[in-house]
C-alpha cells in the first residue's frame, strides 16, 4: 500500500436504562417474562393510548450528561421518528431530534499518545423495540412486544476517534462512568449497552472527511475491534481499486468478519421526524439539575485518590479495583467489617480475577458478600486455616458464596493446632522416611521440604506449614 | 395551482406509505397533494417574526410518572388485537430486514 490513511470514527451508544418500568407506560422492564406479558395499549402502539414520560429517565439521563460534561437543555422534548417495521407496533419510534436533552459534552480517554478528549455531539432518550423471531419453517414472523417501550438514551459522539483501541477506551469510560451512576448496567452482550459505528478513511493529512458506513451488531468489545479493522481494509481496498465508498448500513457478521449493506435504495430512509403531540416538553429547571448533582456518587478518578490517602494501597491495586463499581463497592464494604485493606485487594485482584477469567464472568457476577470474605480473611489471620485451604474454601465461596466459618467447621478443614499430635505425625513422617532424614543430615538441607510435604499430606492438608518446619528442625 | 408534484414525488411517498396506486390514483394523488401545499403555502404569507416555534397546542409542560409497575400482565387482552397469535406472540407476514 503506497497511501497512507486514517480512519475517522463516530459512535452511536445505546444505553438500556436500570428503570422499572418503561420509558411512557407503566410496564415491567423485567427481562425474561413470557412474550406480551409485559404490554399494554400505550407500548403496543394502540390508537388513543396517551405515553406519559417517566421521571426516572429524564433524571438518569440528566446524571449521564452531567457526568460526561454535556450541557442539559433547558428546554426539551420528544420527536415522532417515522419508519414501517412490524418491532414497532406505532409505525414511529418516539424519539429526541430537534431539542435532545443533553448536547456538548465529551470525556477523557487515554490512549498511546496520552489524554485525549472525545467529544459528545448530543444525549437523547427514546423508546426500545419489540423483538421479532423469523420462523422459517412456518414462513411468518413471531413478534413480542416485552422490550417495546423500555427506556434508551442514545449518546452521539462527535468523530474524534482514530484506531480502534480509541473506540474501546471511549466505550469502556462511558461504561464505568453510567455504572456508577447505576443508570445501566451496560452489558454488551446482554445488549444493555450496543454500539453503532461510523467509520470513513481519508489520506493520512487531508482535511476533508471520507464517505461514512455505519456499522451495526457489534455485541463484544472484541467484535467492534474486529469490525473496526475489517471495515478499514474494506474501504482502503475500494479507494485504492478507484472505487467509492457508498454511504450506507452495514451489518457486521463477526463469524465471517466482514459487513454486509443492509438496506436497499428502494426502502430509503426518510424519518419524516415531527413533534410528538401527545407527550408534553419538558423544562428542566435548575432545582432539578441541582438535586441530580447532589446525587452524584464518586466517581473513579475521586475514588482513587481516596483510597491512596485512606488504604494506603498501591496504584496498581487501586486502577484495577475501581475499574468496576462492583469491585469497588466490594472492596470498600469488605473493608468496612474490618479486614486489612490489602488483604481484601490481594483477594479480588489475584483468585477473584483469576476465577472471573477461567469462567469468563463479567465483574458484576461476583456473587459472594463482603461478610463472607471478611470471615475468610479472619480464618487465615487467625491461622485457623492456611493459604492452600484458603484458597479452596475461597473458590467454594466465589462459586456459591458459602459461608467459610460453617464451611471450614463441616468439611473439618480447620488447622490443627494440636502441637502433640502433629509431633507425633511428624516422628510417624520422619520414620517412614529414612532417606530424607539422611540426605539432611548429609547437609541437603532441601530434603526437608519433602518431609513437610509428606507431613502435610498425612495432615490431609490440615496443618500450618511454618509450623512444621519448625517442629521437623528441632526433631531433625 | 402553484405546486406541481412531480411523478418520482408520488412514486416515492408512495413506497414510504406501503401504497401501491394505479395510473389514475396517481393523477388524483398528485393534484390533491399540489393543492394541500397551496393550502399550506398561505402561512408563509404571515408575518411571523418573533414568535417561537409551538411544540405542544397547549400551555403545559413536565407531564410525569413515577417509576412504579401499575400494569400486570395483560397478554390475554392485549392478543385480541393481534391479526393472527401463537404461543403468546403476534404472527405477521416474514419481515426481514
Amino acid at each position: 500500500m503506497s497511501k497512507q490513511y486514517e480512519t475517522v470514527i463516530g459512535l452511536e451508544v445505546h444505553v438500556e436504562l436500570a428503570t422499572k418500568t418503561k420509558i411512557f407506560c407503566g410496564c415491567s422492564t423485567a427481562f425474561g417474562g413470557a412474550p406480551n406479558t409485559h404490554t399494554c395499549p400505550v407500548c403496543t402502539g394502540m390508537p388513543g393510548s396517551l405515553p406519559v414520560l417517566n421521571k426516572q429517565v429524564l433524571e438518569y439521563v440528566i446524571a449521564v450528561g452531567l457526568a460526561t460534561n454535556c450541557e442539559i437543555s433547558h428546554y426539551s422534548k420528544f420527536d415522532r421518528k417515522n419508519y414501517f417495521y412490524p418491532d414497532n407496533p406505532q409505525n414511529y419510534q418516539i424519539s429526541q431530534l430537534y431539542l435532545p436533552i443533553c448536547h456538548d459534552g465529551g470525556v477523557e480517554i487515554e490512549t498511546e499518545e496520552g489524554k485525549k478528549i472525545v467529544g459528545i455531539h448530543e444525549i437523547h432518550m427514546e423508546e426500545d423495540a419489540g423483538k421479532l423471531v423469523h420462523d422459517d419453517w412456518e414462513d411468518c414472523t413471531m413478534v413480542d412486544y416485552n422490550r417495546s417501550g423500555v427506556p434508551l438514551i442514545e449518546i452521539v459522539s462527535e468523530p474524534d476517534m482514530r484506531s480502534a483501541e480509541e473506540v474501546i477506551a471511549y466505550l469502556e469510560k462511558l461504561r464505568l462512568l453510567i455504572q456508577y451512576l447505576g443508570a445501566s448496567d451496560c452489558k454488551l452482550q446482554e445488549g444493555s449497552m450496543r454500539a453503532d459505528v461510523n467509520l470513513s478513511i481519508r489520506e493520512a493529512g487531508a482535511e476533508k472527511m471520507g464517505t461514512r458506513t455505519e456499522m451495526k451488531n457489534l455485541n463484544s468489545f472484541k467484535a467492534i475491534a474486529r469490525a473496526i479493522e475489517g471495515e478499514r481494509e474494506r474501504q482502503i481496498d475500494l479507494l485504492e481499486e478507484g472505487k467509492e465508498v457508498i454511504q450506507e448500513t452495514r451489518r457486521w457478521d463477526d463469524n465471517k468478519e466482514y459487513s454486509y449493506a443492509m438496506r436497499s435504495k428502494e426502502d430509503a430512509q426518510d424519518y419524516r421526524y415531527f413533534p410528538d403531540p401527545d407527550l408534553a416538553p419538558i423544562i428542566v429547571s435548575d432545582e432539578l439539575l441541582r438535586e441530580i448533582k447532589s446525587k452524584e456518587p464518586e466517581f473513579p478518578t475521586e475514588k482513587m485518590i481516596r483510597y491512596k490517602e485512606e488504604y494506603g494501597i498501591p496504584d496498581y491495586d487501586i486502577e484495577i479495583l475501581t475499574n468496576t463499581k462492583h469491585t469497588a463497592d466490594l472492596f470498600e464494604e469488605t473493608v468496612a467489617l474490618g479486614a486489612d485493606p490489602k488483604k481484601v485487594s490481594n483477594w479480588l485482584m489475584g483468585e477473584t480475577m483469576r476465577l472471573l477469567k477461567e469462567n469468563a464472568m463479567e465483574p458484576e457476577a461476583i456473587c459472594f458478600s463482603p461478610e463472607n470474605l471478611a470471615k475468610l480473611i479472619q480464618l487465615v489471620d487467625s491461622k485457623a486455616i492456611n493459604s492452600t485451604v484458603a484458597k479452596e474454601v475461597f473458590q467454594e465461596m466465589f462459586h456459591h458464596d458459602i459461608d467459610p466459618e460453617q464451611y471450614v467447621e463441616e468439611k473439618g478443614l480447620k488447622t490443627v493446632n494440636d502441637q502433640g499430635a502433629l509431633r507425633k505425625t511428624i516422628e510417624e513422617v520422619m520414620a517412614r522416611n529414612p532417606k530424607s532424614v539422611e540426605d539432611y543430615h548429609n547437609g541437603k538441607t532441601k530434603a526437608i521440604g519433602a518431609l513437610v510435604g509428606q507431613t502435610m499430606k498425612a495432615m490431609q492438608g490440615k496443618a500450618d506449614p511454618a509450623l512444621i518446619n519448625q517442629i521437623l528442625q528441632e526433631l531433625l | 395551482m402553484a405546486n406541481i408534484i412531480s411523478d418520482e414525488t408520488i412514486e416515492y411517498v408512495g413506497i414510504l406509505s406501503k401504497l401501491e396506486l394505479s395510473g389514475e390514483q396517481k393523477e388524483q394523488a398528485k393534484k390533491d397533494m399540489g393543492l394541500m401545499l397551496d393550502y399550506i403555502d398561505q402561512l408563509s404569507e404571515l408575518d411571523t417574526t418573533g414568535v417561537e416555534p409551538m411544540s405542544h397546542i397547549f400551555p403545559i409542560h413536565n407531564v410525569f410518572r413515577q417509576d412504579t409497575v401499575t400494569n400486570g400482565d395483560d397478554q390475554e387482552n392485549i392478543l385480541r388485537n393481534a391479526p393472527e397469535e401463537r404461543d403468546g406472540s403476534f404472527i405477521v407476514p416474514k419481515t426481514v430486514d
